[in-house]
């Protein structure tokens, strides 16, 4: 740097913390300061309308011994598993599809985020019309094929409503793994396809040992926020089924809301967001750094 | 069919990227790409393609078993004429449209300074600043309503479209910052020194020297600064309770989702038209979206 620039240095640093103020004070206010009180919320039996008063481990004891949390955790964790591998397996599929000479190849890539441009609460409610007991098109079509003779009871019980839910996260979320892992492929450099297959690689042993690796550590990034948003999404199974059937589809973002707002506990809603964070933590752990691992192992850059 | 492994060159069939395609025959092309691209695109467009039937779609047709579900035999304006003249749809859509152009242009003015001040100023701290606005971003607002709806409460807020305008910053702010600080970074630092040897100030420069290199970047925060912001459901659920105040997305779940009949033809069209704008918007930008989107998840 010159030696102006280096004269300019208190100025500097002071300007930088004048810049920084206006997105501070938002960030401080309605961010930092709500993260600090909703662990500190956990922690006292505040209502609506009602400061609380603190009581120690109460509410996390008491929702250990709650069926429907504990329910609530595990549909939680089934969701959020089954829903990202599948997720992660057909973006992937469908990026190294795209990545394919294609005939309106743009034009291709631009569709195929539109259900995760548009407002999941409106896609979802597409879905529970797709879902109706009565009226769906997917059971008429079933019907019409012989596949089953009665119509399919999509979110009225807790299996198929755990499955129907899943599907229309999986149809939300496959578009963004799919772009995002298509811009990693395009970074990888078509010669190592050519000295692969010169080499005699096959397609599959190509796919492998050249696009895998070359791919991990965007597939970890990438996964990671996919497991992030799976594991927080509140508004699908607020619009499809509010949590039910006999809360078999609560997971712990709607839970938190029914107790916490519809119900008025700000304490013990507030204590099952927290609640959350670990298992956030641990499943961003197990995504990031488990991949990352992998291509460090394979040679790649441990970043 | 497949002749292409009988070949005695040393290149087999080359399926996962460009250089080599063109030694792959057709059908197989056909049944490895074309088929399932085209079902995969069938499943993700179908929800779109069944909100627009419905939506013109008679009760007669939409509650009846015969015929042919996939097309409308007497289209009818009746369910969007409800919609725009029965409910208070067109006050949720210019909520929206409110919230979401506010929202965005006073994240992007605090992303700007910084993104600026962290990347270029490169101020004592300004890695730690960096480190947490990326923390920042990672907060899902799931974990953040409870106590958020307090705050709103306590500021008396609640109720009002401001608790909104100035609550979906804290997810913007983050986004938009660490987007820029990228775009910010690929700018060469000579520009500036040779401005501040010119005896710019450094308001002159962010102004007239990075802020126009870096337009791209602000096109693509902005434009996923707007679509985040229309697409917000459980803030808006939450810290909104009137009719008249509420957007699009809770508008159509609470208020047009009321007792046992469901009006699935008006739903359908609120959805649809809901959905639309962010779609045009997104049509007209889909390069520097994608840009955004590849570019948050890269850095």
């Amino acid at each position: 740097m010159s030696t102006f620039v280096s004269r300019l240095q208190d100025n500097r640093h002071a300007l930088g913390l004048l810049f920084m103020i206006p997105a501070a004070l938002v960030l401080v206010v309605f961010l930092t300061y709500p993260l600090g009180l909703g662990t500190w919320l956990g922690f006292t039996d505040a209502k609506i309308g009602r400061p609380g008063e603190f009581v120690g481990l109460e509410n996390f004891e008491y929702l250990w011994g709650d069926a429907v949390t504990r329910l609530a955790l595990f549909n939680t964790i089934f969701y959020t598993v089954v829903a990202s591998v599948i997720k992660f397996l057909l973006g992937l599929w469908l990026a190294l599809l795209l990545n394919k000479h294609l005939p309106f190849k743009a034009f291709f890539r631009a569709i195929v985020l539109l259900p995760f441009i548009v407002p999941t609460a409106l896609s979802a409610i597409a879905f529970w019309w797709i879902y109706d007991s009565q009226f769906s098109i997917i059971s008429w079509a079933l019907m019409r094929m012989g596949i089953i003779h009665e119509y399919i009871d999509f979110l009225g019980q807790p299996w198929h409503a755990r499955f129907a839910t899943i599907a229309a996260n999986i149809w939300r979320g496959v578009p963004f793994v799919a772009i995002t892992l298509l811009a990693g492929l395009q970074t990888i450099s078509p010669s190592y396809y050519e000295a692969a297959s010169l080499d005699g690689a096959s397609p599959w042993q190509q796919f492998r040992h050249v696009t895998l690796p070359l791919l991990t550590p965007i597939i970890a990034v990438v996964m990671t926020f996919s497991v992030l948003f799976t594991f927080t999404d509140f508004q699908l199974i607020y619009v499809l089924t509010r949590g039910g059937p006999l809360n078999s589809t609560h997971l712990m973002a709607t839970l938190a809301f029914q107790r916490g707002i519809s119900g008025g506990s700000l304490g013990e809603g507030a204590a099952i967001a927290t609640a959350m964070v670990p298992f956030l933590l641990a499943a961003i752990m197990v995504s990031y750094y488990g991949l990352q691992r992998r291509a460090w192992q394979q040679g790649g850059t441990d970043k | 069919m497949n002749s292409t492994a009988a070949t005695a060159t040393a290149t087999p069939e080359v399926t996962d990227t460009q250089g080599m395609n063109y030694l792959v025959s057709l059908p197989r092309r056909i049944v490895t790409v074309y088929v399932p691209l085209f079902a995969f695109l069938i499943v993700l467009l179908f929800p779109f393609y069944w909100m627009a039937v419905t939506t013109f779609k008679p009760n007669e047709e939409l509650l009846s078993r015969e015929g042919n579900p996939f097309w409308v035999r007497n289209p009818t304006l009746a369910h969007v004429k409800k919609l725009l003249f029965d409910t208070a749809y067109p006050d949720w859509l210019w909520n929206t449209v409110l919230i979401s152009v506010v929202a965005t242009v006073l994240s992007l003015f605090c992303s700007v300074l910084a993104a600026y001040a962290i990347e270029r100023l490169r101020f004592k701290g300004s890695r730690y600043v960096g480190m947490s606005i990326f923390l920042a971003y990672l907060v899902p607002p799931s974990i953040l309503f409870i106590p958020l709806a307090t705050v709103v409460y306590k500021l008396q807020l609640f109720d009002t479209r401001l608790a909104l305008i100035l609550t979906y910053p804290t997810f913007l702010i983050p986004f938009c910052t660490w987007l820029l600080m990228g775009y910010f970074k690929s700018i060469p630092f000579e520009l500036e020194e040779c401005a501040l040897i010119d005896g710019a100030s450094r308001w002159q420069i962010l102004m007239k020297i990075v802020l126009p290199l870096a337009v791209p970047g602000l096109i693509s925060a902005g434009i996923f600064a707007f679509t985040l912001s229309w697409n917000e459901f459980i803030y808006a659920l939450t810290f909104v309770s009137s009719s008249e105040v509420k957007t699009v997305p809770v508008g159509v779940v609470t208020e047009l989702v009321e007792g046992d009949v469901y009006h699935w033809g008006s739903l359908m069209a609120g959805a649809l038209f809901g959905s639309l704008p962010v779609a045009v918007l997104y049509s007209f930008f889909v390069e520097y979206y994608v840009s955004g989107l590849t570019g948050a998840v890269k850095e």
